[in-house]
């Protein structure tokens, strides 16, 4: 197995963008913020940008919550600083309307009911969104390590095809119609299409009902010259994460599904020519007698059983060697994820006795990435 | 087994949610059987696409078709669904406005996609809407199926995704829409819809249990019960528990008592490993403890962990334990 040296990743300078995926509840959020913490206590200028809005994220990191602005977190040693943010999804989507039009457009924008549905909906905006901010970021150039906790999707890395997406839909023929209906229907009238056209727009009528369909078109309409720069950064930053100075991690828990998941980003990521550094396996049993086996343990604990005294003993090696069956087992599958993807680095993290509270647990979570602890 | 008393007697529609990594869809499987145990018929649904219920009933990915997947105790069956938004879509175009010509069209122009993917809340009303159409659905006089089980979205956005009509309300003011999430609404707000939550006894999920609850009664959502899932045994006595979490277990003591064991190698070392580990799962047991105490109001129903992992047997096992607790 190919251990994964993650001092080495967050030492390189070259390194600018880390990206954590993964499926949900796999421990993402809190890799994340532990990678922020140790590289800037090795001196990079590192910002976290987290998709989880749990509170106990904060709080860890010292602040009450987090909001859509960078906030310095305070009691980090070393040179380097850290920041924190969540992303509001809502509130980047209404910076980049503000941005990209005049006033009265964005008013326009703003106060459209599809809009509103659209910007705080959470399937499929908030990835665009994590991308858009994850652009900003980088523009901006005030960090020099930026941390990305990608949105639990349903879609393992559908912010992956954020840029795609808003293409087919942009360049859809269904937006052409919906901008000038007359007209789409001229340039489209083509003998294939002609049949469907009046049935079609029969048809989202019939379903959508008018009202809808006009909200729909009138925010279009308005949108059409912020969708432009909206979609070209989207692209941007797409290349920006295909580029050396990326590095993706796919965080795993060493159960069967979140394996099985993490093989599936794994396939994608190359699929995509996405820069893949490793693999978190989270939370791994553990034990300092990892040479007591579960059955010999077992075997110890009958052996008392029978003699009738020493129980507590007995019930001690009972204890370990389920610990031991549950190492064996948890082992097993991260060596199964090794064999079958031989050339991507692992690192492993012990399971942890109590949920991380503060920076202390967050730099312990840290420092076991980078030692990989087996 | 209608003279049998199960806490849900009369609930037709169970929604299943947890927070990510608890075991929801491993826990809709499990009730899935228990409800068809003793001859019913039960639809187990899954909308995110994940294919995790052919995982678990061992049977090749699921085509948008209701197909058998197990036979419950006591003869009932289990059907199991994987919902494909977009061919929901044009069966719902199908079904309710007959055009699935038109549907074709749709398809090609990228208005499909545009709802399937894009179009907020649009998603989730047709997934939304096939469940309780299957839920609606009669053979005969009597319904289709005796119970369906919905293996749903995270808890973190189960409420938005139950709330379909406020999404669509906004959207669409009148017309077919409106009225189909209307009637999606009368379904999952009825008594005979209850949502259930799964949870580990750890502090982040508990907590987005009980942030789900409250949300869902909010909503006037019916809530269900809670269910922790992968319980650990209690293997050591109270006594050693208490006496291993305040530190005071005899490291020695332990040593002599693994040399009398045969462990005649390494015994301080192993002993003092064992120590720390009794010490931690002492910890640990505290905490769950702790967390189990905060679900109260709720029918609560405790599933074990399995150590040798999931598998069809222990599915079973897990469907067993949940109708000894009354959960169906």
């Amino acid at each position: 197995m190919k251990n994964l040296d993650i001092d080495a990743l967050i030492d390189d300078r070259r390194t600018r963008i880390i990206v954590c995926c993964g499926a949900g509840g796999v421990g993402k959020t809190t890799t994340a913020a532990s990678l922020g913490v140790r590289a800037a206590e090795r001196g990079r200028d590192v910002v976290v940008l987290t998709v989880d809005p749990a509170r106990r994220l904060a709080q860890s990191l010292g602040l009450s919550e987090l909001d859509n602005s960078p906030r310095k977190i305070e009691g980090v040693g070393g040179e380097g600083e850290l920041h924190a943010m969540m992303l509001d999804m809502k509130r980047t989507f209404d910076e980049i309307i503000e941005a990209h039009s005049d006033p009265d457009r964005a008013k326009q924008i703003l106060a459209n009911p599809f809009y509103q549905s659209l910007s705080s909906s959470f399937s499929g905006t908030q990835e665009y969104m994590a991308m858009e901010k994850l652009g900003q970021l980088h523009r901006s150039q005030a960090w020099d390590l930026i941390i990305v906790d990608t949105p639990p999707s349903r879609n393992a890395l559908d912010f992956l095809d954020a840029p795609e997406r808003m293409g087919r839909f942009l360049d859809g023929r269904f937006i052409r119609l919906l901008l000038a209906p007359a007209k789409a229907g001229g340039r489209l009238g083509m003998k294939v299409f002609t049949a469907g056209f009046s049935l079609v727009t029969g048809a989202i009528t019939k379903v959508l009902g008018g009202q809808l369909l006009k909200d729909v078109s009138t925010f279009v309409t308005a949108f059409d010259t912020v969708f432009g720069g909206f979609r070209e950064r989207a692209e941007k930053t797409y290349e920006l994460l295909k580029s050396p100075g990326t590095a993706f991690l796919v965080v795993a828990a060493p159960e069967p599904d979140a394996l099985r998941e993490a093989t599936y980003f794994v396939d994608r990521l190359n699929s995509e020519r996405m820069p893949l550094a490793g693999l978190v396996v989270n939370r791994m049993a553990v034990s300092s007698a990892h040479a007591l086996s579960a059955a010999r343990s077992t075997a110890a604990a009958e052996t008392l059983d029978e003699r009738g005294d020493h129980t507590l003993a007995a019930s001690l090696l009972r204890l370990h060697a389920e610990r031991m069956q549950l190492v064996g087992r948890q082992e097993r599958l991260r060596d199964h994820f090794a064999s079958a993807n031989p050339t991507v680095p692992v690192t492993t993290v012990p399971a942890q006795a109590e949920d991380v509270h503060d920076l202390a647990g967050l730099r312990v979570i840290g420092a076991a990435l980078a030692t990989s602890g087996h | 087994m209608s003279v049998e008393d199960t806490d849900w007697d009369g609930v037709r529609l169970h929604i299943v949610t947890g927070k990510g990594g608890t075991g929801k869809t491993t826990v809709a499987a499990a009730l899935a059987l228990a409800l068809a145990s003793g001859g019913k018929r039960v639809l187990l649904v899954e909308v995110e696409g994940r294919q995790g219920v052919a995982q678990l009933f061992d049977v090749p990915p699921l085509p948008y078709e209701e197909r058998k997947v197990a036979v419950a105790h006591g003869g009932g069956e289990v059907f199991a669904l994987a919902i494909d938004t977009e061919e929901a879509l044009i069966e719902y175009l199908e079904m309710f406005y007959n055009l699935r010509r038109a549907g074709k069209a749709l398809t090609k122009l990228g208005v499909i996609d545009f709802v399937t993917t894009i179009a907020p809340g649009l998603r989730d009303v047709i997934l939304t809407g096939k469940v309780s159409e299957s839920v609606r659905r009669r053979q005969g006089k009597d319904f289709k199926y005796d119970a369906v089980v919905m293996d749903s979205p995270p808890t973190g956005r189960i409420t938005k995704f139950l709330n379909v009509s406020d999404e669509v309300s906004n959207l669409a003011k009148v017309g077919p829409v409106r009225n189909h999430g209307d009637l999606v609404m009368s379904v999952i707000r009825s008594p005979q819809t209850r949502v259930h939550f799964v949870t580990l006894l750890e502090e982040m999920p508990v907590q987005e249990t009980l942030d789900g609850i409250r949300d869902l009664e909010a909503s006037g959502i019916g809530v269900g019960g809670v269910i922790v899932n992968m319980e650990r045994p209690a293997v050591l006595p109270p006594e050693a528990l208490d006496a291993a979490g305040k530190g005071e277990l005899d490291v020695d003591e332990i040593a002599r008592s693994l040399k009398a064991s045969g462990l005649e190698q390494h015994a301080s070392e192993f002993a003092e490993a064992l120590v720390a580990e009794a010490a931690e799962h002492s910890r640990r047991t505290r905490l769950e403890q702790r967390e189990k105490a905060r679900i109260t109001h709720r029918p609560r129903y405790d599933l074990p962990f399995l150590p040798d992992g999931m598998d069809l047997a222990g599915l079973y096992d897990l469907a067993r334990a949940l109708r000894d607790q009354g959960a169906a």
